[in-house]
């Protein structure tokens, strides 16, 4: 089966993002950027499958600037077979990367899409959920464990209270939550290697697809800074000030 | 205007949450109808909160377990005529609302903390370090609402009327197998007055009891680190963070954590922050209003005697 898996180019999880001075957005030059987070368990899951003989065919695709390619390419030295990059400069919203993976979704025809359940720069948590409304599919969010079986697939995910299973028909889209699997990391030979793999780049208008939203950012601010706290050197002290200054307890 | 807010529950209890999304919707100004989709008795507890005008109550065993396959097009079809729909920024809620707001073709504004007016709204992004203000022109604006940025209202004294919706939609596309829920007596965390999370400075899932101890005392919810869940000390749905659970509680007491931009954007709202890390430059002192430096297993049972 073929498994379509959407890989996000974003700042660095480990990077202390500034806002710009005058509101319009966070500084993004010259900052590391790298797969989210959340992709690279997407993408490992997928190369999982294939490993078990479920997947035969991964594609990889990105949504965003030519700069992308990057991440495509470490999908591809992580063992995805071919990658489509749509490019568009823009800032894209949830629900026009939704569009244009649906786009994908009905030219590739995969069985199973992976996507990470969120991104760490917008922090929507919406594109597999859009995606599985505008194809129709059954969705599988925040999962833990994904099991293909026949023409299904049992989905655990985490929740709230603690874990549900969700059996859906294929094709089906699927969430990865942290704890899915540990991402392996690209050895020299396969980063190397995935040079040749195909690459191919297509735009918003090429696939028909409107990209115009709903939404309009209005600033981006800092937000208001905790007031510096002290040190107290006794834990007698601390309660001290927990009761009497904080009058929390 | 008239506004539509997802109650969450478990066919039993109305969840909390439930509460502080009718209080955003309060913010955002109209009439506000609550709909209950599930399979059983939470209509009437909707019914009491106060400032809710309808509920809609769609008893069905299609939406028993709340799969998104079935819930969403039932608010898509009901919120067409709305000008917002809210649900809690749950589990649940992120599940089913960015379908919705697929299938009614607009742009969904995730996790709002405040109102500024009917169309505008600011909620954080990058792991909370920047808070965007977001402005939708949709026609029906689809809005997930975190908890900790509105106060609750009343769960008693309305007296809405219930109207049984009959439209039953089944997709047929998923089916729900089980589930296994972490069974706690301490409060629920996100709606705790306080917490106390352990990290990877804990080291084991046993030294935990040092804080369930102090915790019981002081009537707190017990959190954890994304350390101290990968390593297996306590379960996922007690994770603190950008990815876990968003807490804001009157008093935080993080202690073994090094404070990673993660865990923070999950606490760093709480009223009062205490810190206990034997390493003092640990970043959750930058955040702390009292830190301690201090062996953790030495200061927890001497401050779990002494408040």
């Amino acid at each position: 089966m073929k498994v379509l898996v959407a890989v996000k180019r974003v700042v660095d999880y480990n990077v202390k993002v500034r806002v710009k001075a005058d509101n319009s957005g966070v500084d993004l030059a010259n900052v590391k950027m790298s797969m989210n987070p959340f992709c690279e368990i997407a993408v490992e899951e997928a190369v999982r499958l294939k490993e078990k003989g479920v997947a035969t065919e991964i594609v990889v695709v990105s949504i965003g600037p030519a700069t992308a390619q990057e991440q495509l390419r470490t999908a591809l030295a992580l063992g995805a077979d071919r990658a489509i990059l749509v490019e568009s400069a823009e800032e894209l919203t949830s629900l026009a990367v939704a569009k244009l993976l649906k786009a994908v979704v009905d030219k590739e025809q995969p069985q199973l899409v992976i996507l990470g359940k969120q991104a760490i720069d917008s922090d929507n948590n919406q594109t597999g959920q859009m995606l599985a409304a505008l194809t129709g599919y059954g969705q599988g969010t925040f999962a833990s464990k994904v099991e293909v079986s026949g023409d299904n697939v049992a989905v655990t995910r985490e929740i709230d209270g603690g874990a549900q299973t969700v059996s859906l028909k294929l094709p089906a889209i699927v969430t990865t939550d942290l704890r899915l699997n540990e991402p392996r990391y690209a050895s020299l030979p396969n980063i190397m290697k995935a040079k040749k793999k195909p690459l191919e780049s297509v735009t918003p208008e090429a696939l028909g697809v409107s990209t115009a939203s709903t939404n309009k950012t209005v600033k981006v601010e800092a937000p208001a800074a905790r007031s510096a706290g002290i040190k107290v050197k006794s834990v007698a002290e601390l309660v001290e000030k927990l009761k009497n200054e904080a009058k929390v307890i | 205007m008239t506004i539509l807010v997802i109650a969450e529950h478990d066919n039993k209890v109305l969840a909390p949450a439930t509460l502080n999304t009718v209080a955003a919707a309060a913010k955002i100004g109209g009439d506000i109808h609550v709909l209950v989709a599930g399979q059983g008795a939470v209509a009437e507890a909707a019914a009491k909160i106060a400032g809710v005008s309808k509920v809609l109550n769609a008893d069905n065993a299609a939406y028993a377990h709340q799969l998104p396959e079935n819930v969403a097009p039932l608010v898509a079809e009901l919120g067409a005529g709305y000008s917002h729909i809210l649900a809690a920024a749950t589990s649940n809620g992120k599940n089913i609302l960015p379908r919705v707001a697929a299938q009614l073709d607009v742009d969904q504004i995730s996790e709002i903390i405040s109102v500024e007016s009917a169309d505008t709204f600011k909620r954080p992004i990058y792991a909370g370090n920047a808070i965007a203000t977001v402005q939708s022109n949709a026609s029906v604006k689809v809005i997930t609402v975190r908890a900790t940025g509105f106060d609750p209202v009343a769960a008693e004294g309305g007296s809405a009327a219930v109207e049984a919706v009959a439209a039953a939609h089944d997709a047929g596309t998923s089916s729900f197998v089980g589930e296994e829920l972490a069974k706690s007596d301490r409060p629920e965390l996100t709606a705790a007055k306080i917490v106390v999370s352990g990290g990877r400075g804990m080291q084991n899932g046993d030294n935990f009891k040092h804080l369930y101890a102090l915790a019981d005392k002081l009537g707190a919810a017990v959190g954890a680190s994304r350390a101290a869940v990968d390593a297996g000390f306590v379960p996922n749905d007690m994770q603190v963070g950008q990815t876990g659970k968003i807490v804001a509680p009157q008093l935080y007491i993080a202690v073994g954590i090094s404070g990673a931009i993660q865990h923070l954007a999950g606490m760093k709202d709480s009223k009062v922050i205490v810190a206990i890390n034997k390493d003092e430059e640990a970043p959750i002192f930058q955040v702390a209003d009292y830190g301690l430096v201090a062996d953790l297993f030495e200061a927890v049972p001497e401050l779990e005697k002494l408040v």
